[in-house]
């Protein structure tokens, strides 16, 4: 049933106050466009009109981390590059959430090497991982789909009282 | 008349009860855990380097100075050299020589600047 149909039965709607919070949440991720190497490619891609990930309130790619919700890890993380994302990482506002795209950022990938960060959950919470060399735009939307389920499934307070998560600074080798 | 006002009035209240609730609302929901690390300065990541309240020297000051001088020169000069020729017919040679010397007394002032050391700009 639509809002409009709804409003003409009753004239009113109720609702709770978490969906209302998780409802604004979801439809409103900023993503912070960490854009190391090459599915930075596809996660421009997925902003044009084709793919349009507009549609999903997630247009407004910033590129400071204290307007951003949602951190889009786009490439190969090195050793000297994990500080870098994981001081971004710490200065993006609570709730915040990450998604590694692709296989380097997942797992390193083909990079089986002594600079390549072995996959980023080693020193940033991760929430989706996503497969591909690189993804295909509709599977960062997929991505994206999924991160705003789970978002919306989340309480109005539920950030308040989590404590900070303790993540590890990788040493250099 | 007051009356016409009425939707002017409708939106000002309605942009401020909503701007408010928006404030006071992501007070409430939002959670505030500020730690030293979310709190320093954003420098793409990188560890800021110096300070903010850096001074640098202003050479500006002597350039706008020095741009009297030949500001003065060219609004006077330039009228003068248009209307030479139907000048000199009339007056003869006097209308040289006091362009020569205006420009004269504009020198002095152009050598002073240069034994001071207003051209050594680095």
């Amino acid at each position: 049933m639509g809002l409009e149909a709804k409003l003409k039965n009753d004239g009113f709607i109720t609702t709770t106050v978490d969906a209302i919070v998780g409802w604004s949440r979801k439809n409103s991720v900023w993503p912070m466009p960490m854009g190391i190497s090459c599915c930075a490619i596809e996660m421009m891609a997925s902003g044009d009109p084709k793919y349009d990930i507009a549609r999903f309130g997630s247009e407004v790619m910033r590129f400071t981390p204290r307007q951003c919700d949602l951190m889009i890890v786009a490439g190969t993380v090195t050793y000297k590059m994990s500080h870098v994302v994981k001081k971004i990482y710490d200065q993006m506002p609570d709730p915040k959430w990450v998604i590694a795209m692709g296989a380097c950022t997942s797992t390193g990938g083909m990079y089986r090497s002594y600079s390549v960060v072995q996959g980023i959950d080693q020193f940033l919470p991760v929430d989706i991982y996503l497969a591909g060399c690189p993804p295909r735009p509709d599977n960062l939307l997929n991505a994206l789909i999924q991160i705003q389920d789970k978002i919306g499934r989340s309480k109005a307070r539920e950030f308040q009282n989590i404590p900070m998560p303790e993540l590890p600074i990788l040493q250099n080798n | 008349m007051i009356e016409q006002y009425l939707p002017v009035f409708l939106v000002l209240g309605f942009a401020i009860i909503f701007a408010g609730a928006v404030i006071v609302s992501s007070g409430i929901f939002g959670p505030q855990r500020p730690n030293p690390e979310k709190l320093s300065t954003y420098e793409s990541g990188m560890k800021p380097v110096g300070t903010t309240n850096e001074r640098i020297s202003v050479k500006y000051y002597l350039v706008g100075m020095l741009f009297i001088i030949f500001d003065l020169e060219v609004i006077f000069v330039y009228p003068w050299a248009v209307q030479f020729k139907k000048l000199f017919n009339e007056f003869g040679m006097p209308v040289f020589y006091s362009m020569l010397v205006f420009l004269i007394v504009l020198e002095l002032g152009y050598l002073y600047a240069y034994k001071k050391g207003g051209f050594k700009w680095d």
